[in-house]
């Protein structure tokens, strides 16, 4: 028993060889957003508050794809998307299509608490921020150089390009040889208060060279974020795979109906996507924590009230890793 | 060769004081659309098609909510969305926020057909329509009078209101909602319980193939930009070996219990038969929400549950069963 934390930064084909100045900011973040998260659940904030706090901070950094930093659509615009759910009460709040928004998954909260939706989108999104008076910015506050060049490869690829992946069979000739412009990825943050409450939050930008428009996991309830009184998951990898398989709300599920604990439940579902297409971290009632991939590595970290922590990118970074 | 089954709804939660003749007409408009089912699976069509075939059956009559005959936002305009999935390697494709398709559960098969994606909403999902060259209207085609009128009161009334179909003459839909009779709330909000909103259709076909298709107008008085159950993989629509699942109501309530992937994680993790999850999942997963369901199992059953007054539905499977009806 007791709390529990873990996040994400995407999960993806990561290169061993990806080079100290990809690597090590990113780490570094996740570290300090780690110890952010355990620093508040220590202070006693409640899970829904620990996962929001941890995810804006990712958000805001330019490393990962999720508020500054997320990656362009087709158009070369920036559309993001985010969702929060509150394990105990299981009240939920997404939003997707947002262009000004500084911290998505502060809105996603505010469309749970202050509207009678659950899900708004593009204009009725943004026009709810500005009534709600969060902060926004010009939307090429969220533009990167990096993913400006991004985009471009992915335009001359002639494809979309999912986070992490290694270039599409056949493409490899069009793809830069060493592509690690392209390994960022989706954050999100599973925890469980020392008062039993779970949450769950995730942020994305979503695809580069996605369709205008194009939703994925991360804001579909059950698909990317689903939190109950079992258990609180985030998953990240391919959105398109993710939905198709409900991830996060199967592992509640097989938690449930097959009485499997968090960990095998979680490793049940992965094994169960085409391999190189998902990743999660999950936290469950009893306080365990999962962290599970069946790509080359996850971003990840994870910190329990019994002196677990970890920070990791492949299997062998850890104790946990792709079980 | 297995045994082909379809079920359709037009909505859960129905004015128990509905007219006479607004009844007999929806049973028409049910018939009608449940027969053009059965047609194409006796002539050996594909689940997938099936079930578009009939949705779009189902959004070209204005009875329900969904195509023409859609819900307004608070600005007055229609916002769409519709989802397919097909049994069969769980493809899906799903659309948000469509304002002049005429068809848009035939959108969500173009997207699952013919993008990387599975989910396209708003501004994108438009210009995919116009690249994919389907049926585009003026916004005016699916708004009509009566919806127009109820508007009007749900904005009085301060409501996001469910029972806008009852014509505008009786007043029965004004007190109703004036004395707001179990006193429901959406987050803190008063709303009212009949919600006959969204149509559906699940579909086995003779391959042993199911499928399934779920499109909306949302709610009245919504906000600009909301997203219900009907577009939700896993939520208002859901596809496996298994089973084919499509659900209506209070979308909310569908979204937070995954009410369609349920009925199936049932089935596949509890080892249940269809009616037994579907009895589980509306009596287990609908907290306080008000919702119903249909679904057919990959057997060749038919099921459907709700926990409100009344659903609009009907069902046929090869054995000759046919039946269609609103209440208990």
């Amino acid at each position: 028993m007791g709390w529990a934390i873990a996040l994400h930064g995407g999960a993806g084909d990561i290169p061993r060889s990806l080079p100290p100045h990809r690597r090590d900011p990113r780490l570094a973040t996740l570290r300090r957003c780690l110890d952010l998260g355990t620093a508040a659940l220590r202070a006693g904030h409640p899970a829904l508050d620990v996962v929001e706090l941890v995810v804006r901070e990712m958000e805001d950094c330019p490393h990962f794809n999720a508020g500054v930093g997320s990656v362009l659509t087709t158009d070369g615009t920036v559309e993001m998307e985010a969702c929060v759910m509150d394990g105990n009460t299981m009240r939920c709040g997404a939003v997707s299509g947002l262009s000004t928004v500084v911290n998505a998954v502060s809105l996603a909260r505010l469309v749970m608490e202050k509207t009678p939706h659950i899900y708004l989108a593009f204009h009725g999104a943004e026009a709810f921020a500005r009534e709600q008076g969060v902060e926004t910015r010009d939307p090429s506050h969220f533009i990167t150089e990096e993913n400006k060049e991004r985009l471009r490869q992915a335009r001359e690829a002639n494809r979309v390009q999912i986070d992490y992946t290694e270039p599409i069979k056949g493409q490899e000739a069009q793809a830069p040889p060493e592509d690690d412009n392209s390994r960022i990825g989706t954050v999100g943050c599973v925890a469980i208060d020392s008062a039993g409450n779970l949450a769950t939050a995730t942020s994305t930008g979503g695809l580069v060279n996605k369709m205008v428009g194009r939703i994925g996991d991360t804001p579909v309830i059950g698909a990317g974020t689903y939190a109950n009184r079992l258990c609180a998951v985030s998953a990240t990898g391919k959105g398109e795979a993710i939905i198709r398989h409900t991830v996060a709300r199967d592992v509640a599920a097989v938690m449930e109906h097959a009485g499997l604990s968090l960990q095998d439940a979680a490793a049940r579902v992965v094994a169960g996507v085409p391999p190189g297409n998902v990743g999660l971290v999950a936290v469950s009632a009893a306080g365990e924590v999962s962290m599970v991939y069946n790509t080359t590595g996850m971003f990840r970290a994870c910190a329990t009230e019994g002196g677990r922590s970890e920070v990791g990118i492949w299997p062998d970074d850890d104790d946990d890793g792709a079980r | 060769m297995a045994r082909w089954a379809i079920a359709i709804h037009g909505g859960a939660g129905v004015d128990p004081n509905l007219p006479e003749h607004r009844q007999e007409e929806a049973k028409r408009v049910l018939a009608r659309c449940l027969q053009v089912g059965v047609d194409a699976l006796r002539g050996g069509a594909a689940a997938v098609d099936v079930v578009e075939a009939v949705v779009r059956e189902l959004e070209s009559d204005p009875f329900f909510n969904s195509g023409r005959g859609s819900a307004l936002t608070r600005l007055g305009t229609v916002e769409m969305e519709a989802s397919i999935m097909d049994g069969r390697g769980r493809r899906c494709g799903a659309v948000s926020g469509v304002s002049t398709v005429k068809n848009p559960v035939s959108l969500a098969r173009l997207v699952m057909d013919k993008s990387p994606h599975s989910y396209l909403a708003f501004d994108g999902a438009e210009e995919f329509a116009r690249e994919q060259g389907v049926d585009v209207v003026d916004n005016s085609y699916f708004i009509t009078e009566d919806n127009v009128g109820m508007l009007k009161l749900a904005k009085e009334a301060n409501s996001i209101l469910f029972d806008y179909r009852i014509p505008l003459g009786g007043s029965e839909t004004c007190s109703a909602q004036a004395e707001n009779p179990n006193g429901m709330v959406m987050n803190g909000l008063p709303i009212s319980i009949y919600a006959p909103e969204t149509v559906g259709c699940a579909v086995v076909d003779s391959n042993g193939f199911p499928a399934a298709a779920t499109s909306t107008g949302g709610l009245m008085n919504k906000m600009p930009g909301r997203i219900g159950a009907s577009p939700l993989i896993g939520s208002g629509t859901y596809a496996c070996a298994a089973c084919a699942v499509s659900c209506t109501g209070e979308g909310e309530a569908i979204i937070r219990s995954t009410l369609a992937r349920d009925v199936a994680a049932v089935m596949e993790y509890r080892g249940a038969g269809l009616q037994e999850a579907v009895d589980y999942c509306v009596k287990e997963r609908l907290d306080e929400g008000f919702a119903g369901l249909i679904a057919v199992s990959g057997a060749g059953e038919v099921a459907y549950g709700f926990n409100c007054t009344g659903m609009f539905r009907g069902c046929a499977t090869e054995d000759g069963f046919m039946e269609v009806g609103i209440w208990e």
